[in-house]
């Protein structure tokens, strides 16, 4: 089958799957709208994280095992920019915390500076150190107390320096649309954080790239548990505001319940799906939007020389291409798309939680899209991310079948049917090693090849 | 008086726990650099081998356990080891046959066997949590300490007592003689000196006659009973939970990388390396302090230069900086 007919018949396919959760409950479908509505938004989400990583390693060959960290780094963002600043806490401590990070920026200028205007030898050693040693201490003297006096406000509900959101602590709400102001900004948090990777990671070998994303990730997420006066740590940020109507909001106006009573659904249910409808379409506009700039950008003379030196890095240089400087460039517009995700989805969770981050679930499961969707094509990674995240979601449905379809024969009671019962959860990594797997052995371009 | 118990609180909470981390990070680091030197890709399924292998063990020591069978003051997990390395081998063996011949074959760019890996990883992830879930396990036995503090106060008069728990002993012994065993092994005998030629130089291996699918075989046999002893004695030092074990990763790369990735001395170097960084930049010393200075000048704060949490920073920082400063590792490693 050519390709031109073969993209749209997977992703009606994959349509169908999603029309089928929301209309019939046969099988593993669970025949609710919202249940349908609320895969497709992750998956909305999905698809553009794995859109952001089929840029670096479908147009670069960057290998990112990071991506948990930007998109930490992105539900930071949404902290930072959507919630009231907490009364106080900039007064208490808020400059002095600036001032401390500042110093430790400063330490480390100042030993790169040391390290490149001083001659070799043993005094730019102990010169070096000697910076280190001393802005550390200072670093830790302004920065700690900034800490502490912040963390000291009301550490039951706040405890954080709070976010911009002009609204202050009870009208913060009404400005929801800070939070798809935070979007950008959360790109713009995870392209820092790439451009510090990529400056000092990339240039070394393949593999060392991924030890060091891998590694940045963690410290991203350990940051984000630690430092309470930024976001909260585990105590996580709730109530973000929302960009969105609130439900409650729509079942008491009275035009709404009246719509919903001529649709002949009941208000509770129209509002909520209402609300994932509204958020849907938002998420849609977003990938829409990076979609079309990622196939132009492929299509640009930029698109053909980030694919020249993927497939040929040493023929490409030698056509005068600056291979490190451009393979910084698409790993930052990587990470930040990225980020952009993390952001969105940390808008639709309401909140930002911490210790819910987990590598296997936000780095390599979206590996998975976009080597299932086909890497190096933009409408593979989206296709990826839909069937994927859909699979995700409905294996714990499938697994529960297949396990009571298996244990129908035992004698109730046996101790092996209520293992197998109760580990039919644990059958999500599973399945996924075994579709990675099988892609990479037999269709190894994807679902949708690049052309 | 105050320098003998500053030079026990320091080896209590630093130099014993440092040690017996780093001959951990040691055993697993090798696993790591000997498939990178024969099979010539970074495993990311590491983590996820060191729980299988030790979930394998686990369940023989708790048969054992209900059998009544113990090796006395040791822990029964030691005699369960050799079950669990033959579990792991089989695993090894058959993923190598299903998944990674094929691309052998093909000759494949390493960076789909890393992908590869990744699927193996899931898999491997997804059969511990399927077998014996996600929570934590305990199975060690025995006696618990070689040196009680108790004992050694009354012993030695001081006030800090020295504390050397039989799980900290054991690694380090079993370390010893795994990493002696296996240079032995590498060094002498026909089958090893094969390997490290392999690794050397694949062609002119090639071209003397070695049997590349038979050095291959052996490798993974070594790192089964590496990743599995490595993760057995971590387990029985800290415990037992799956995601630990995936998220040793980050210092276990770091290790081998930080000694030259390639190189099995170099990975033993790393191991010790990040683990002595890793624990005197989380420990507080205050207490360390107090014996040694003079009361004026005691410390008010716990004088600790980063929380625990930021362990994995540590890894992460030193492995940056031998990168920019020796980007083939303190040791010579290989540059592919």
């Amino acid at each position: 089958m050519s390709q031109s007919m073969r993209t749209p018949l997977l992703f009606a396919i994959v349509a169908c799957l999603f029309l089928l959760e929301g209309m019939t409950d046969f099988w593993v479908f669970s025949g609710s709208w919202n249940s349908s509505l609320g895969i497709l938004n992750m998956a909305l989400i999905s698809a553009i994280m794995a859109l952001g990583v089929n840029l670096q390693w479908g147009y670069a060959g960057l290998f990112n095992v990071g991506i948990m960290g930007f998109v930490a780094l992105g539900g930071l963002a949404t902290v930072l920019i959507s919630m009231p600043p907490t009364p106080g806490a900039w007064s208490a401590g808020g400059f002095r915390i600036v001032a401390g990070l500042l110093l430790g920026i400063a330490t480390v200028v100042a030993a790169i500076l040391v390290q490149k205007n001083m001659a070799k030898g043993r005094a730019r050693l102990v010169v070096t150190l000697a910076v280190l040693v001393a802005g550390f201490f200072t670093y830790r003297f302004v920065f700690d107390g900034g800490v502490e006096a912040v963390e000291a406000i009301n550490p039951a509900l706040t405890g954080y320096l709070g976010g911009l959101n002009p609204g202050g602590a009870e009208n913060y709400k009404a400005h929801g649309y800070m939070a798809i102001l935070a979007w950008p900004v959360g790109a713009l948090l995870a392209a820092a954080a790439a451009w510090v990777v990529g400056k000092t990671a990339l240039g070394l070998r393949s593999d060392y790239l991924a030890i060091a994303t891998l590694g940045i990730a963690e410290i991203v997420l350990a940051v984000l548990k630690n430092e309470d006066w930024m976001a909260r740590g585990v105590k996580n940020v709730i109530g973000l505001p929302r960009p969105v109507p609130y439900e409650v909001d729509l079942q008491n106006s009275a035009g709404f319940v009246d719509r919903a009573a001529s649709w002949g659904v009941d208000p509770t249910t129209a509002s909520t799906i209402t609300v994932k409808l509204s958020y849907g379409l938002l998420f849609t506009a977003v990938l829409v939007v990076l979609l079309v700039l990622s196939q132009l950008a492929l299509k640009s003379p930029w698109g053909r020389m980030m694919r020249a030196i993927r497939d040929n890095e040493v023929a490409a240089e030698a056509m005068g291409k600056d291979v490190t400087r451009r393979h910084l460039q698409i790993f930052i517009l990587g990470s930040a798309v990225c980020g952009l995700a993390g952001a969105m989805m940390t808008t639709l969770d309401g909140q930002l939680t911490p210790g819910t981050y987990n590598p296997l679930r936000f780095t390599f499961l979206i590996w998975v899209m976009v080597i299932v969707g086909g890497s190096g094509n933009n409408f593979g990674a989206v296709l990826g991310g839909f069937v994927i995240w859909f699979f995700w979601i409905q294996v714990e449905p499938i697994g529960n079948w297949l396990m009571a379809t298996v244990t129908s024969g035992m004698a109730d009671g046996s101790a092996l049917k209520q293992h197998l019962i109760d580990s039919a959860a644990h059958m999500r990594l599973f399945s996924m090693g075994i579709i990675l797997l099988l892609v990479l052995r037999f269709s190894p371009r994807g679902l949708v090849p690049e052309r | 008086m105050d320098f003998l118990n500053a030079i026990v609180a320091l080896s209590n909470f630093v130099l014993i726990p440092a040690m017996t981390y780093g001959s951990q990070l040691a055993l697993g680091a090798l696993g790591v650099t000997l498939i990178y030197g024969i099979l010539r890709f970074s495993n990311f399924a590491h983590g996820d081998s060191m729980a299988f292998g030790a979930m394998a063990t686990i369940l023989v020591t708790w048969w054992f356990q209900s059998m009544g069978i113990n090796l006395g003051p040791l822990p029964t997990a030691l005699l369960a080891l050799p079950f669990g390395i033959l579990a792991m081998a089989a695993m090894m063996l058959a993923t190598d046959r299903v998944v990674y011949r094929f691309y052998r074959r093909v000759k494949a760019k390493p960076i789909v066997l890393v992908m590869a890996s990744l699927g193996v990883m899931f898999i491997m992830n997804g059969l511990v949590r399927f077998i014996i879930g996600p929570g934590e396990q305990r199975f060690a036995d025995g006696a618990r300490f070689i040196i009680k503090a108790r004992d050694f106060k009354e012993w030695s008069g001081l006030k800090e007592g020295l504390v050397l728990k039989t799980s900290q002993g054991i690694t380090v012994i079993t370390a010893v003689i795994v990493v002696a065993a296996l240079f032995w092994f590498l060094n002498r005998t026909r089958t090893g000196k094969s390997m490290r030629a392999f690794s050397d130089n694949e062609d002119l291996a090639l071209l003397s006659g070695i049997n590349p699918e038979r050095v291959v075989m052996y490798t993974w046999l070594i790192v089964a009973a590496l990743v599995t002893i490595a993760g057995v004695l971590y387990g029985l030092d800290k415990s037992f939970k799956p995601f630990t074990y995936f998220q040793l990763l980050l210092p276990i790369f770091a290790s081998a990388i930080v000694g030259g990735l390639g190189n099995p001395l170099g990975a033993i170097a790393g191991g010790f390396v990040i683990a002595f960084s890793e624990v005197t930049v989380t420990y507080a010393w205050k207490k360390v302090a107090v014996y040694l200075l003079p009361e004026s000048l005691e410390p008010s704060s716990l004088v600790q230069l980063l929380s625990t949490d930021y362990k994995f920073a540590v890894s992460f920082v030193i492995l940056i900086v031998v990168l920019l400063f020796k980007p083939t590792g303190l040791f010579k490693g290989q540059s592919v």
